[in-house]
C-alpha cells in the first residue's frame, strides 16, 4: 500500500453459492482518483463493488475470500460495523432509489442515523452542503419539502449520490449510476464526477467505453470473474495491453 | 483479429482502408509519369499529372468525411481508433505528395526546348526511390505491417544521400555553365520535391507504425533497429 492508495483488494474471490463470481482479483483503489470498471455482464465488477462495502453481506450464500482494506484497516474483520463501513464507503446504483420522502428528508435521513447531526441549523447546513457538492442545490433549494419523486430521473439520481455525500463517505462506489438518465443527466453527473474527485476516492461501473474513458483516470477490465487488464485510462482505451481488452473495448467480443 | 459484433464497423474500416489505399497508387501513379513527362519532356504526360490531382483532392475530402461518420457512430477505441485516425491523417499527407508530383509536372513546359543537361536523366531514378517509399509507406498501412514501416524510414535515409549527390552536380552545372542556370535551378526545385516526398512518406511510415503499435517510433526504445 502506498500513501496515495485508499483502499486494497487481495486476492479476492467471491462465490454465489458454488458459483465462483469473481477469482483472485487485487487491485488498489487511490485516494485522489476515479477507476473504472468495466466488462461484459457477468464478469463480476458489479461484484467486486459490492464486495467494497460489505453489500454482499446481505445475499445468501455469497461467500468472500481474500482481503479487502480500507485505510489499512480489513473491511471484512469481526470488529467491523457494517453500517459504519457503509458510510464511510457510499454508495450509488444504477436506478436512482430516492426514499419517498421529501428532499431534505432523503439527504437529512443518513445524518440522522448516524448521529451526525447537532440541532435543527446543523442539520440544515449539512444537507444544503451536500446538495451543493451534489451540484443540486440551486435547482432545489425553494422546493426542499417537495416529494424527492418529483425531480427528474436526473436530478433524482443526483439526490441520491447528495444523499450518499451527506455522511461525509471516503469512498463512493457508482453502479452505472448513468444507464437511466438521459444525455443532459448524464452529463452533468459525469461532469459532477469530476468535481468531487481529490476530495473521495470514486469507483464507478458502467457499460458506456466513452464515459469510463472521460471520468476515470484508472480503469479494471474483467472478464468471467478475472481481473484482466488494469492500468492508466488513457493507455487502456488507446493501446490495451491484452487481446482481450482490445477485442472487448473494440466491440469484438465473443 | 476478430471482426466487430457490428459488421457494418468492419464495412466501415475497410472502406476507409481501401480509400486511402487508392489515394496512395494514385499519387505513386503520378510521381512516376512527372518523371517520365520530365524525362522525355512529353507535355501532354506533364498535364495529365496536373489534371489527375483533383481526383486525388477527392479522395482526401471522401476520406475525411467516412473518418469523421466512423468516429461519430463507432465510437473508436484502441487499435480502431488509431487506425482511424492514422488513415485520416495519412490521407492528408499523400494529398500533399500528390501536389509535389503536380509541381514537377508544372516545371516541365518551363524548361521545354532547351538542351537537356546529364542530370535529367538521373532524376527518374531518384523519382522511382521516392516513389517506391510512397508504395511501401501505403502498402505498410494495408497490411499493418510495423515493421515495413520501419523499412521505409531507412530508405529515406538513401533518397536523402541521392539528393545531396543531385544537388552537388547540379550545382556545378550551373558554376561551369551559366547558360544551364535557369534549367538547373527548376531541376533543383524538383530533387528538392522528391526529398520533401521522402519525408512525407517517412512521416506516412511514422503513423503506420503508431498505428498497428501504439508506440510513437520515436518512443520505441529498446525496440530501436541498428
Amino acid at each position: 500500500m502506498t500513501a496515495g492508495t485508499k483502499m486494497t483488494v487481495r486476492d479476492v474471490s467471491v462465490w454465489y453459492g458454488a458459483k465462483p463470481a469473481l477469482s483472485n482479483v487485487s487491485l488498489d483503489i487511490e485516494r485522489e482518483e476515479v477507476i473504472a470498471l468495466i466488462g461484459p455482464s457477468g464478469c463480476g465488477k458489479s461484484t467486486l463493488l459490492r464486495t467494497l462495502n460489505r453489500l454482499n453481506d446481505s445475499v445468501a450464500g455469497a461467500r468472500v475470500q481474500g482481503l479487502v482494506t480500507l485505510d489499512g484497516e480489513d473491511v471484512y474483520a469481526p470488529a467491523t460495523d457494517p453500517v459504519a463501513l457503509r458510510a464511510r464507503v457510499g454508495m450509488v446504483f444504477q436506478a436512482p432509489n430516492p426514499f419517498p420522502k421529501t428532499i431534505r428528508e432523503n439527504v437529512a435521513y443518513g445524518l440522522r442515523i448516524h448521529g451526525l447531526a447537532r440541532g435543527r441549523a446543523d442539520l440544515d447546513a449539512q444537507v444544503e452542503r451536500a446538495l451543493t457538492r451534489a451540484g443540486l442545490w440551486a435547482e432545489v433549494r425553494d422546493r426542499l419539502g417537495d416529494p424527492a419523486l418529483s425531480l427528474s430521473g436526473g436530478q433524482q439520481q443526483r439526490l441520491c449520490i447528495a444523499r450518499a455525500l451527506a455522511v461525509e463517505p471516503e469512498v463512493i462506489l457508482m453502479d452505472e449510476p448513468c444507464s437511466a438518465l438521459d444525455p443532459i443527466g448524464t452529463a452533468r453527473i459525469e461532469e459532477l464526477i469530476g468535481d468531487l474527485r481529490g476530495r473521495y476516492a470514486i469507483c464507478i461501473v458502467t457499460h458506456n467505453m466513452q464515459q469510463a474513458a472521460r471520468v476515470s483516470q484508472r480503469t479494471a477490465f474483467f472478464d468471467a470473474g478475472r481481473l484482466i487488464e488494469y492500468g492508466a485510462t488513457s493507455e487502456l482505451f488507446t493501446n490495451p495491453r491484452e487481446t482481450r481488452t482490445r477485442d472487448y473495448i473494440t466491440g469484438r467480443y465473443g | 483479429m476478430n471482426q466487430h459484433t457490428v459488421k457494418a464497423f468492419d464495412n466501415d474500416i475497410g472502406q476507409l482502408r481501401g480509400l486511402v489505399a487508392q489515394m496512395g497508387g494514385l499519387a505513386e501513379e503520378a510521381i512516376v509519369k512527372a518523371m517520365q513527362a520530365l524525362g522525355r519532356a512529353d507535355l501532354s504526360l506533364a498535364e495529365e499529372v496536373r489534371a489527375g490531382d483533383a481526383a486525388i483532392d477527392r479522395l482526401e475530402a471522401e476520406v475525411e468525411r467516412l473518418a469523421v461518420r466512423v468516429i461519430a457512430l463507432r465510437a473508436p477505441l484502441a487499435n480502431d481508433l488509431r487506425e482511424v485516425v492514422a488513415a485520416m491523417k495519412i490521407a492528408s499527407v499523400v494529398e500533399r505528395i500528390a501536389d509535389y508530383a503536380k509541381n514537377i509536372a508544372r516545371r516541365i513546359p518551363q524548361i521545354e526546348g532547351e538542351h537537356r543537361i546529364e542530370p535529367v536523366s538521373i532524376l527518374p531514378a531518384m523519382g522511382r526511390m521516392a516513389g517506391e517509399m510512397v508504395r511501401h509507406a501505403l502498402d505498410a498501412f494495408g497490411a499493418r505491417d510495423a515493421d515495413a514501416a520501419l523499412a521505409v524510414l531507412d530508405s529515406d535515409r538513401a533518397l536523402d544521400d541521392f539528393y545531396d549527390s543531385i544537388f552537388r552536380t547540379l550545382v556545378t552545372y550551373m558554376v561551369e555553365n551559366p547558360a544551364t542556370i535557369s534549367q538547373v535551378a527548376h531541376l533543383l526545385f524538383v530533387a528538392k520535391n522528391l526529398e520533401r516526398i521522402g519525408d512525407h512518406a517517412t512521416n506516412v511510415a511514422e503513423m503506420v507504425y503508431f498505428a498497428a503499435t501504439g508506440i510513437q517510433i520515436a518512443d520505441r526504445g529498446g525496440k530501436e533497429r541498428n
